[in-house]
């Protein structure tokens, strides 16, 4: 069987800008053809920005890496065109089981909010996401969008000049040059660019090591996630258990940070350990075993003048919550049309410094999460451990501890709360779709208010009318115009709360941008130029 | 600190304070700190409100003369 990260999807092939004399000049170059590259390439090119993907292999990502994809993510790639295709492969599971040492303490059923287009995740093999990118970026290559992929092209060198990076490429057929106006690093955990550049990683919150098991089952399974703690067959240590499509379970086992790698990845070591695990009478092949050091920490800016970190290059935090692919999606989000709004010069470039503050404010958010969860499932102090214990001991009896159960919290997007480019609030419209939050989802007309959005800048009016505004402040914007028969309940509570009328200025990455209970198009205006130029702005 | 009673508030100090007592007879150490984590998570559902509950940590913080 030749498996998908087997096959070459984007293979090397000579390009022109090979033989040029003079090195060529792009807007945006992206490092690394990982799902975050591969997605922000989309975005960019879906707003016709000319975008070149530089990868020095030629696969999806070997192996098994992501498997939990959250339901922002899943709205992100609807923006991108790939949404449906994720969701109908990836499985979704509801009942999930906590054990804690020889014995199960609880079941529970995940009661997602309804009113949502997408579930709150799924699980899915981080190489089909992959895949389905590089088809998206075919299709758009089809629809003539100005959008490459370089296989096998590896960025050996970079020379940071004053309004572009010169980058240094090799191929098989030799080196070449390039130079990018932005150059935009989504090259991994071990991120060459940051090396090249001599950037800091810092803050090691934690170290620790996973083995990671695919299996496919011989008989059948029960599609629900098992969580351990401390269990008999890895003392100390956690386990999780969840299911893939295609029939494969993913076996996380945490191993700590003193282990013997070697050893541990034998399978004479691992069989007996997933038998204790599964029960004695469950048939299994062991697909895959690999072990994963991860470690949580981020780069100190995500920004350095005209080469931008994203995804794990920016940031790395622990499996726990799933936190890794989906926050690079909510990078790009963020990123991309802002990117836009500078290289049609209208923005200033001081915009992409709120890329810088609103990802770094949610990477801490995840660092902390992450952090939390690992304290809990591998407690450090006595006491910790006490308590961790006394939670688990009493959520067996009583729902009131089962909160405080942490075996990872899953990836939600981050609310920017204080960001610069936030407008005014009412304060009686509902919490949750503040400024600074991304716009909940809820059914509109046939479909989904999220799909309404779209990609661009949005003027939701709910029972209000903004006048013919096609453009603010010379931005082309979007009306969203829902009266009251069509307001339906999850509007309501979403977006109106108490009050009758409402006006919302969303942002393309559908985060809201402000809002008011009565439309005045100049409040609009001054909003508007605060995210265009909001540098200069606050510098007046 | 607005929120926390420091006022006396239990009902019966000396019954609660020797129920208090002989829950832990007989245990050893390790069973009596096992306890007493088990009734702080009690208490603190019990009590529910997180700004209360902060305060009720930072004022147990404060060790003065007794270290
Ligand atoms: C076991 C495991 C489980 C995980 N589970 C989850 C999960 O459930 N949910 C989740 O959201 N995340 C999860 N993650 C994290 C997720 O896999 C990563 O966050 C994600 O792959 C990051 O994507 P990226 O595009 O930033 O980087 P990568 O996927 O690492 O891609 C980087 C790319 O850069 C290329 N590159 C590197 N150097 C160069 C160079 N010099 N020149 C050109 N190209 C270069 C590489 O070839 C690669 O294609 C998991 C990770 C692991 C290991």
């Amino acid at each position: 069987m030749t498996k998908l990260f087997e096959t070459p999807l984007y293979p090397y092939k000579p390009s022109p800008d090979q033989r040029a004399s003079v090195p060529v000049r792009h807007p945006v170059v992206v490092v690394g053809a990982g799902p975050v590259g591969l997605a922000l390439a989309i975005d960019l090119a879906q707003s016709n920005v000319p975008v070149v993907v530089l990868d020095d292999n030629d696969k999806v990502s070997f192996g098994s890496r992501a498997i939990c994809f959250a339901k922002r993510s899943l709205e992100i790639l609807d923006r991108l065109g790939c949404g449906d295709q994720m969701t109908s492969k990836g499985v979704i599971w509801n009942t999930g089981r906590v054990f804690f040492g020889e014995k199960q303490v609880y079941e529970f059923n995940l009661l997602p909010e309804e009113g949502h287009r997408r579930p709150a995740f799924i699980n899915l093999q981080q190489y089909y996401c992959e895949l389905y990118l590089v088809e998206r970026i075919r299709a758009l290559q089809a629809e003539g969008k100005p959008v490459e992929i370089r296989g096998g092209n590896k960025v050996t060198a970079l020379d940071r000049r004053v309004d572009h990076t010169r980058v240094s490429i090799e191929t098989m057929d030799g080196p070449y040059d390039l130079e990018a106006d932005w150059l935009i690093a989504c090259d991994g955990a071990g991120s060459p660019t940051r090396a090249m550049l001599g950037l800091d990683f810092v803050g090691r919150v934690f170290e620790d090591n996973f083995l990671i098991a695919d299996v496919i089952m011989k008989a059948d399974f029960p599609t629900e996630r098992w969580f351990w703690f401390d269990p008999p067959f890895n003392k100390g240590q956690s386990a999780l258990l969840h299911k893939q499509p295609d029939g494969v379970w993913r076996i996380d086992l945490q191993l700590g940070w003193d282990i013997d790698k070697t050893e541990e990845k034998k399978p004479e070591n691992v069989i007996p350990r997933l038998k204790q695990m599964l029960g004695d009478d469950v048939e299994f092949d062991l697909e895959w075993v690999s072990i994963y050091t991860f470690q949580c920490r981020r780069m100190e800016k995500f920004r350095y003048g005209r080469v931008i970190f994203a995804g794990d290059s920016a940031h790395q935090v622990s499996p726990f919550g799933a936190r890794g692919a989906n926050s690079g999606f909510q990078d790009i989000d963020n990123l991309a049309w802002k990117l836009k709004l500078v290289l049609d010069g209208t923005a200033d470039e001081q915009l992409l410094d709120s890329y810088d503050a609103e990802r770094v404010f949610a990477a801490d958010e995840n660092i902390l999460n992450s952090t939390r969860s690992t304290d809990f499932i591998t407690p450090k102090s006595e006491m910790s451990r006490v308590f961790r214990d006394a939670v688990l001991h009493l959520s067996e009896a009583h729902d009131f501890a089962r909160p405080l159960v942490n075996s990872g919290r899953l990836s939600v997007p981050s609310v920017y709360d204080g960001s610069l480019l936030n407008g005014p609030d009412a304060d009686e419209l509902p919490d949750r779709t503040r400024p600074g939050a991304p716009a909940s989802d809820a059914p509109l007309r046939d479909g989904w208010l999220l799909d309404h959005l779209g990609g661009w800048f949005t003027l939701l009016a709910l029972n209000l009318d903004p006048g013919a505004n096609d453009a603010i402040a010379g931005v082309p914007v979007r009306v969203l115009q829902i009266e009251s028969p069509e307001i339906g309940e999850d509007i309501r509570k979403r977006y109106l709360g108490a009050s009758d009328q409402a006006v919302y200025l969303i942002r393309p990455d559908q985060h809201v941008a402000a809002r008011w209970t009565a439309f005045d198009s100049s409040a609009v205006e001054n909003v508007m130029a605060n995210i265009l130029m909001h540098q200069r702005r606050r510098q007046a | 600190m607005t929120k926390v009673n420091t006022t006396p508030n239990i009902e019966s100090p000396d019954a609660f304070y020797s129920d208090l007592i002989s829950a832990h007879d007989g245990l050893s150490r390790e069973e009596s700190e096992a306890l007493n984590a088990r009734l702080i998570l009690l208490m603190a559902n019990q009590i529910g409100d997180g700004a209360l509950l902060r305060e009720l940590i930072e004022l147990s913080k404060i060790r003065g003369n007794y270290s």
